[in-house]
């Protein structure tokens, strides 16, 4: 301790020792006052855990398409929050026409697929666009450049949606089938919740099926790892490259319906912008460019959020502490960067990647 | 007709003139040595025909047509096929994982069939076919990067220092499996350091030095020419 790896004292380390051992012990006085004092109960937990999952998923689907995007371009779409938002958005006033003409609620799997397809669809477009204007031009400028323009994606796309549909928060409409709670003993979870992470969790096994079984999946790994041989087996790096986006895109997509049926406040232009950062974390936290890592960094990122505070912020005193979550995610998104950089599941970067 | 013509071809690596116009043929059917030092320019010509880098001048005709200008991932459908210098397997993908992008053009349905002979040439593949190709050893990495090149059935096949790194009993796996490969219609270009490997199975080889074409004959008389001896053979 307290020693740099030449053996010397070292300021540095010592504050980054200083700190885990502070982290550690706020974590465990925390949680060690909360539990004794028995404020919350087991089924509290549960419930606080279910949510988290749900909350997490929803961040994992968006995580994938920021470590899809990076696997292959080693680059960080800072527009995919928006690539979010525009499926959400737009899968809204299909919502609401469907629930006008009552198919909604009559044949509600039927719409919900129909709502995800549509999300996933337009999300899918708006990110191949923005590769294709505002990325493809720039490939192989510096690395700085690209984020620029991924800045300037973000707003273009926030301010045409404000600009054609106004700031005002627009709530889905309800679907009866996904009201109510499921009761297991004393625990009783929101069916919402269920159809949240069962939904994710089917994308994420499409999505690994994808990836490791089709022909575009491998050429999708084969681009990732060594784009000139790539192009010398006859892959098209282009066009895997937009495949690539559209992939993200769709998930971004769905992860708006999603979003927009679990979350009752509904969706306007800015919603993209949190649940981009967030599950720009959760990617970081997974380890980023990794497939797995990203779906558990949102999961991890979902839970740590809903237990977090209340286990650890009011345990040591803190008013408020549901209102910290974001304090919470973000602090996590430090951590990682300075205690395990590369993530749960990455692996160092090479010197190549870095 | 040549398979293959090179003409005059300049090539650079920003303002390093790299080729200082190269020229020659391929006939169908042949095999083809490149030989020459470090830096000669052996590599960057393979690079060039393959489409990886776009000559400033000069052309390049294949089959007749011009492809100075196309890019790589058309060529391979054109049927020029690369095995890179470095063997360039993806490490991450398992053996045949690597042999089905070998394929990725292709969508007749025999590539099941294909997949077989490369194994049946190169078996120690197949016990390892579920393996990441990351953890082969530099031979078997070789044996799979030309099993792969031929998965998407070239009629030209560029290899870039096949011999390099490999153990002797090695290098002489990998240019009895050349030669089996000319034998089944396949038209080599070979670029070897290992000059006395590559001018015994080839029929004809050219010399290149600093970015040129020194000289050029049949590999028979290359390998009894006195200053090929001496630079590239290593007999004094």
């Amino acid at each position: 301790m307290f020693r740099n790896k030449s053996g010397e004292f070292s300021w540095v380390d010592f504050t980054i020792d200083v700190l885990r051992v502070l982290i550690v012990l706020a974590v465990v006085v925390g949680a060690w006052n909360t539990l004794s004092s028995g404020r919350i109960s087991l089924a509290q937990w549960v419930n606080l855990f279910a949510a988290g999952l749900s909350q997490g998923s929803i961040y994992a689907l968006i995580a994938l398409g920021y470590t899809l995007v990076y696997g292959i371009l080693l680059m960080i779409n800072f527009a995919h929050g928006e690539v979010f938002m525009a499926g959400a958005f737009s899968a809204f006033f299909l919502a609401e026409a469907l629930n006008q003409t009552g198919f909604l609620n009559a044949q509600p799997i039927l719409a919900i697929l129909l709502l995800f397809m549509f999300a996933g669809l337009v999300s899918m477009t708006v990110a191949v666009l923005v590769e294709r204007f505002a990325y493809r031009p720039l490939r192989g400028s510096p690395r700085l450049v690209p984020l620029i323009t991924a800045i300037g994606a973000s707003f273009f796309l926030q301010y045409t949606f404000r600009g054609l549909y106004g700031s005002h928060f627009k709530a889905y409409p309800q679907v009866q089938l996904l009201q109510g709670t499921l009761q297991l003993g004393d625990i009783s979870i929101p069916v919402t919740q269920i159809f949240v992470f069962s939904s994710a969790l089917v994308l994420m096994f499409g999505l690994h099926w994808l990836v490791e079984r089709t022909r575009i999946g491998k050429a999708m790994r084969a681009v990732s790892e060594n784009k000139e041989v790539a192009r010398l087996m006859g892959i098209d790096i282009d066009w895997v490259i937009l495949f690539t986006f559209g992939v993200g895109g769709f998930l971004a997509g769905s992860a708006g319906v999603i979003n927009g049926l679990f979350r009752p406040q509904g969706v306007n232009f800015y919603m993209g912008f949190i649940p981009g950062i967030k599950a720009f974390t959760a990617a970081v936290l997974g380890g980023i460019g990794n497939i797995p890592g990203a779906m558990l960094g949102g999961l991890f990122l979902g839970v740590i959020e809903a237990i977090g505070p209340n286990l650890v912020l009011a345990g040591l005193g803190i008013p408020g502490a549901n209102q910290l979550k974001d304090v919470i995610a973000f602090t996590m998104l430090v951590l990682v960067l300075i205690f395990r950089p590369q993530g749960i599941l990455g692996e160092r970067l090479s010197e190549t990647k870095a | 007709m040549a398979l293959l013509e090179v003409k005059d071809i300049h090539t650079y690596y920003g303002n390093i003139h790299a080729l200082k116009g190269i020229s020659f043929e391929v006939d169908s059917g042949e095999i083809i040595a490149l030989i020459g030092s470090n830096g000669a320019g052996k590599t960057t010509t393979l690079r060039t025909i393959s489409g990886l880098m776009a000559p400033r001048e000069g052309s390049i005709i294949y089959g007749g047509r011009e492809i100075s200008a196309m890019r790589a991932d058309l060529l391979v459908l054109r049927g020029i096929s690369m095995v890179p210098e470095g063997r360039g397997v993806f490490a991450k993908l398992t053996v045949e994982e690597n042999l089905d992008m070998g394929a990725y053009i292709r969508s007749d349905g025999r590539v099941a069939e294909d997949l077989n002979s490369g194994y049946a040439m190169f078996p120690r593949l197949k016990e390892r076919r579920k393996q990441f190709a990351g953890t082969l050893s530099g031979g078997e990495q070789q044996m799979l990067a030309i099993a792969r090149a031929l998965m998407s059935k070239p009629r030209l096949l560029l290899l870039d220092e096949p011999s390099m790194g490999l153990a002797p009993v090695l290098v002489d796996v990998v240019f009895e499996a050349i030669q089996r490969i000319a034998s089944e219609g396949v038209t080599i270009l070979l670029v070897e350091q290992n000059a006395h490997m590559a001018l015994q199975i080839a029929d004809r080889g050219y010399v290149l030095q600093s970015g040129e074409v020194a000289f050029s004959d049949t590999a028979a008389s290359l390998q009894r020419n006195e200053i090929v001896q001496k630079t590239y053979l290593g007999i004094d």
